[in-house]
């Protein structure tokens, strides 16, 4: 039996974070009451125009560059004729042949193995409303999400699997997010994909193609996809030419994890598209390009080889730090202040990343703390110059996240400045090993950690203030003199 | 009591500003005027009287207080159905937006009401803006003032009529093909389409995009000048609107000496009537005796007009009607029960055949395979046709010819061959396809037919014509100028004999 | 992408206008799909000046106007408050505009 070669394409449409709409003025934002946030423009009423939102332009502008396209010189818009419920005008103004960006110029996304999975063009467009079909007996219409900025960004079939799939999404996601392009939230609808998968027998030409839509997660990509290749290529080893895949277009069923035909859909795909006569063409000259570049940010795969090559740390914990663009900047404002990478990195990753997913912190999200980068980097400095103990340091971070507030006034509130007064330490020392001989006797006899137990108890006494360095002392001289 | 049947708007303003009448008094002469002859002309779809009339009172005691008198305060003035005026019926004379009240004002609509001026109400159109006399309005024709058996021009019929008629001295319409010029001539009026982007069209229910501009009514040219320096403007919320201040109309001009006005050879074609070609030429004659050379230009693809602006007005017809389909506000109708089953019946109920014609020439021309041969091809046509006129330009200041083919036709007499029909806009077409402003002022009368030549241009029973000029891209105000001087020397305004009664009884 | 190759050039029949009908989404009877038929067929035959004209390489004008790269800022402007629309429609369902249940077309 010879191999069967998976032919893969994405096209992915990313909401643009612009505070208003493509055409209009109406607020861009999810979760709204249901069609409040709509006007004469985005309902398609009789007589209103669209105008185009120069904020949405400069970010469809960044993330070509972002991915390392060409924009155009200039570029216009189209529109896309049909009908539907969720499309007030009845088109979609939208770019057809001259988009703001075609691919050819060595732009798109590079997978770890290698491979460079290109992008053939990169184009505005305004979203649909949406249409909801679960709520009773009839269809219902919201028109909050109509007229929302969107870049569709559409790749070659460069890609040959599920987990290449995956690996561009995550990928194309987090360059999107590093640009402030978009915030890509699969579950807020800011990111969608629609994925194309063909099979052919290796060294013959490609298939009949298969459009598969309403993918609502990464995961949910990958599997459809995996599905329908198995799908493809059981119906051509079937033998039956008349169940062959045919050219269409399938829906994703998340529960049943496969894809199915979408039934009765008229396949019409004459959108009839024509220059949009109420929007002139626009320019996108050297000057615009050079200043949007500008604003942009270290990418995420630059900066985690820096975080490598520069700074020392491992490739996991570059990972870690640069998932987010907010994330990596906390960690880069930290290590700066305190000169000590890897400990920032540590503390970043241990006590904050960890504490922004303890459900108990309030916050969610590096941008949610009560606190900066700067305050972190004052308890790293307590800690370093020995005025708390790495356990307070870690008891005052809690603190923080908890209720926000400064270092140096949470040591002095909950008392935990390292104390290094031998008669203080001596009484907790003493405390923790009253009534309990078996500890001495692991000492002596050479167990170290029923040592470390012992201290662990005086550092509990002691509400993490004792020097732990004293302290450890102090039970060794208290052991091997008294017990 | 000042009778708006005599006065234009500038002379009404000014003795309204100086005491000598009120608002109040003019509408209700306004009023009376549309109460006795409507209901024979039909020219409105709906008066809003009551609103009218508390407006004027407003206005008057606004004046009485001191305050500040805008350019057109207390001037009746008379807006064609397809432009929006928050919660008041709008509904381009069509089944499918009966009942259709806008959530907003348009732009110049509300530069009208910022200038002080009354709307009387909204005027009746062929459905759409679809049309060159009125018969296609789903709710019945509008009747020309000149003689009840003839159409009055369209799309703009009922605003012309109003005009014409003495109702009110200014009205809206919206020239997207000739729609406000053709019913002008046809009525004795005088009809300005600006260069296009000079009136915003924020808030005019489109018909074609690229060709739509409102356009005034009035009888007198000086008349032109004050609406449109009212409405003309930038406008942020359309993004064709030229970006500059409002109109500013030129000094009046003393005879046309050293203006360079060329009659393409093209527009003299076998089309025309006879009694036209006679006022036309006659109306040459009077811009030389005021000091105007005359010479020949070629407009070399005038043939192709008419072709290219229907292949290009229904494209952008089809794709700018397609809202229309019973989801979010106008007609439903539930067809089978499924949503393209209610799409495609509430559309098919809803719109008239013309509507439905241009429709789906318009669909078509789009549709794939057929792109390039027509739609693509038409839009290089029109760049050809463009730049005809920039060419002629470089030797000639304007461009003068005949408004319309032939003066107006009888009601019924071309309603069931389109073609006929299209070809009305012949003369009036190419200025719309390049964006030029053009205007079209009465230059005379005419019997009706090629067939009669009984040289009649004045008698009782001629029928009016007009005279167009074109004009240079945003050269509006020059143009307007060289049409106040022609009307200004000519004398060819004159009231219709009117013969109606508000029974309605047709003679 | 640029649009598909020209069909060759032919009068529209009854087919042809039903399924341009079927693209506008206006239901259509028989007979007017052959009265269609006629008019379409005699339109566009008229039409033929422009088939006929040397276009040449002439820039296509999608419309008169001069401008260019006309944008607004990104700042909010008032939403209409949803009563105001609603009340206008043709079946408003607590908030929602509703149409006949309808087949997924996508997410």
């Amino acid at each position: 039996m010879s191999a069967w070669v998976p032919v893969i394409g994405l096209e992915v449409h990313v909401q643009l974070a612009t505070d208003t709409k493509l055409f209009c003025g109406c607020l861009s934002r999810f979760g709204a009451e249901p069609n409040t946030l709509t006007c004469p423009v985005c309902t398609g009423q009789p007589g209103a125009l669209p105008v185009l939102n120069e904020r949405a332009l400069e970010l469809a502008v960044r993330a070509a560059l972002a991915l390392g396209c060409a924009v155009a010189d200039w570029s216009k818009f189209d529109r896309k004729n049909y009908f539907y419920c969720d499309l007030p005008k009845g088109y979609q103004i939208s770019q057809y042949d001259r988009p703001l960006c075609t691919g050819g110029t060595g732009g798109g996304i590079r997978l770890s193995s290698g491979r460079l999975v290109r992008l053939n063009r990169i184009h505005m467009e305004e979203d649909a409303g949406k249409a909801i079909h679960d709520r009773g007996p009839r269809t219902l219409v919201d028109l909050n999400r109509a007229g929302v900025p969107l870049i569709e960004a559409v790749s070659e079939a460069d890609l040959a699997s599920a987990a290449q799939a995956y690996e561009y999404l995550t990928a194309l996601k987090e360059v999107l997010e590093y640009a402030g392009v978009s915030d890509c939230d699969m579950e807020k609808g800011s990111l969608r994909c629609d994925v194309n998968v063909s099979v052919h027998p290796e060294g013959e030409g490609w298939r009949t193609k298969v459009e598969v839509k309403n993918l609502n997660s990464f995961r949910n990509v990958e599997a459809a996809i995996e599905y329908e290749i198995r799908r493809q290529v059981a119906a051509y080893e079937g033998g039956d030419p008349a169940r062959y895949p045919v050219q269409e277009t399938r829906l994703f069923d998340a529960q049943a994890g496969v894809t199915r035909s979408m039934r009765g859909k008229e396949d019409e795909s004459d959108y009839r598209y024509f220059p949009e006569p109420d929007l002139p063409p626009f320019h996108v000259d050297a000057a615009f390009r050079a200043r949007q570049a500008a604003l942009l940010p270290e990418m995420p795969k630059a900066k985690r080889r820096r975080y490598q090559e520069e700074l020392g740390l491992s490739e996991y914990d570059a990972g870690v730090l640069t998932a987010a663009r907010d994330v990596a900047s906390f960690f880069e404002a930290v290590a700066a202040r305190t000169g000590r990478a890897k400990e920032a990195a540590n503390w970043v990753s241990n006590s904050i990343l960890a504490g922004l997913s303890d459900a108990a912190v309030e916050a969610a999200t590096i941008a949610d703390l009560p606190f900066g980068p700067e305050a972190l980097a004052e308890v790293l400095e307590l800690v370093e110059r020995g005025t708390i103990t790495k356990t307070a340091g870690r008891q005052v971070v809690a603190h923080m996240l908890a209720a926000g507030g400064e270092p140096a006034a949470i040591v002095a509130e909950l008392g935990l400045e390292q104390v290094q007064d031998s008669g203080r330490i001596e009484e907790w020392c003493r405390a923790a090993l009253a009534g309990k001989d078996r500890i001495a006797l692991d000492v002596k006899a050479g167990n170290l950690k029923a040592l470390g137990a012992a201290i662990g108890s005086v550092m509990k006494l002691s509400g993490g203030s004792a020097d732990p360095e004293v302290v450890r002392e102090t039970l060794l001289r208290i052991i091997r003199e008294e017990l | 009591m000042s009778d708006v049947r005599e006065l234009d708007a500038t002379e009404l303003a000014r003795r309204i500003a100086s005491g000598e009448t009120s608002a109040a008094e003019a509408l209700r002469s306004a009023l009376a005027a549309i109460d006795t002859q409507d209901g024979a002309l039909h020219a409105f779809l709906r008066v809003d009287r009551e609103a009218a009339l508390e407006r004027a009172r407003a206005l008057d005691a606004a004046q009485r207080r001191g305050e500040p008198l805008g350019a057109l305060h207390g001037v009746p003035v008379a807006l064609k159905s397809n432009m929006c005026i928050a919660d008041r019926e709008t509904n381009c004379a069509s089944r499918i937006l009966a009942g259709y009240r806008p959530p907003y004002t348009a732009t110049f609509v509300q530069r009208l009401l910022d200038a002080g001026a009354i709307p009387l109400g909204h005027t009746n159109m062929d459905e759409f803006a679809m049309g060159s006399s009125s018969e296609n309005s789903a709710f019945g024709p509008t009747r020309n003032p000149w003689d009840l058996a003839r159409t009055p021009g369209g799309s703009s019929s009922g605003s012309a009529v109003a005009v014409a008629s003495g109702m009110c001295p200014l009205a809206l319409g919206s020239d997207t093909g000739g729609s406000v010029r053709q019913p002008a001539a046809l009525c004795g009026v005088a009809g300005f389409k600006p260069t296009y982007g000079r009136v915003s069209r924020y808030g005019l229910i489109a018909f074609g995009s690229s060709l739509d501009q409102v356009s005034p009514f009035a009888r007198s040219v000086r008349d032109l000048e004050l609406a449109t320096s009212v409405i003309s403007g930038a406008d942020p919320r359309d993004s064709t609107c030229v970006d500059a201040p409002p109109l500013a109309p030129e000094e009046p001009r003393e005879g046309l000496a050293g203006l360079r006005v060329g009659i393409p050879a093209e527009a003299l074609g076998a089309g025309l009537e006879r009694g036209v070609r006679r006022a036309f030429d006659a109306a040459c004659a009077e811009l030389a005796a005021l000091g105007a050379d005359c010479v020949p230009v070629s407009l070399a693809h005038l043939e192709a007009a008419i072709p290219t602006y229907y292949v290009v007005a229904t494209a952008e017809a089809s794709s700018n009607l397609a809202r229309y389909e019973g989801v979010r506000y106008g007609a439903r109708v539930p067809g089978d029960g499924t949503l393209q089953g209610m799409f495609a019946a509430t559309r098919a109920a809803g719109f008239g055949a013309e509507v439905k014609r241009r429709i789906l020439l318009g669909t078509y021309v789009l549709s794939a395979g057929y792109y390039e041969a027509w739609y693509g091809r038409a839009l290089k046509v029109r760049r050809l046709i463009a730049d005809d006129f920039e060419t002629a330009f470089e030797s000639v200041d304007l461009i003068a010819t005949p408004t319309s083919p032939c003066v107006a036709f009888a009601l019924g007499e071309r309603v069931d061959d389109p073609l006929a029909m299209y070809q009305s806009d012949v003369l009036t077409v190419p200025a719309s396809l390049a964006g030029l402003p053009a205007v079209s002022v009465p230059c005379g009368f005419a019997a009706q037919g090629s067939q009669s030549n009984d040289g009649n241009d004045g008698g009782n029973g001629g029928l009016p014509v007009g005279l167009q000029l074109v004009g240079p891209t945003l050269a509006d105000a020059r143009v307007l100028a060289v049409a106040r001087a022609f009307e200004e020397a000519g004398g060819h305004r004159r009231l219709p004999p009117v013969r109606a009664r508000s029974e309605g009884a047709v003679t | 992408m640029s649009h598909p190759a020209s069909r060759p050039a032919r009068e529209p029949d009854v087919e042809l206008v039903r399924r341009t009908a079927a693209l506008a989404r206006l239901s259509i009877d028989d007979a007017e799909a052959r009265e269609l038929g006629r008019e379409f067929a005699s339109i566009l035959e008229h039409f033929r000046a422009l088939q006929s004209l040397d276009a040449g390489d002439a820039r296509p004008m999608t419309s008169p106007t001069e401008r260019a790269d006309v944008v607004r800022p990104d700042e909010p402007r008032e939403s209409l408050p949803r009563e105001r629309l609603l009340a206008g429609a043709p079946e408003p369902c607590d908030g929602f505009y509703a149409v006949p249940k309808t087949v997924e077309k996508d997410a």
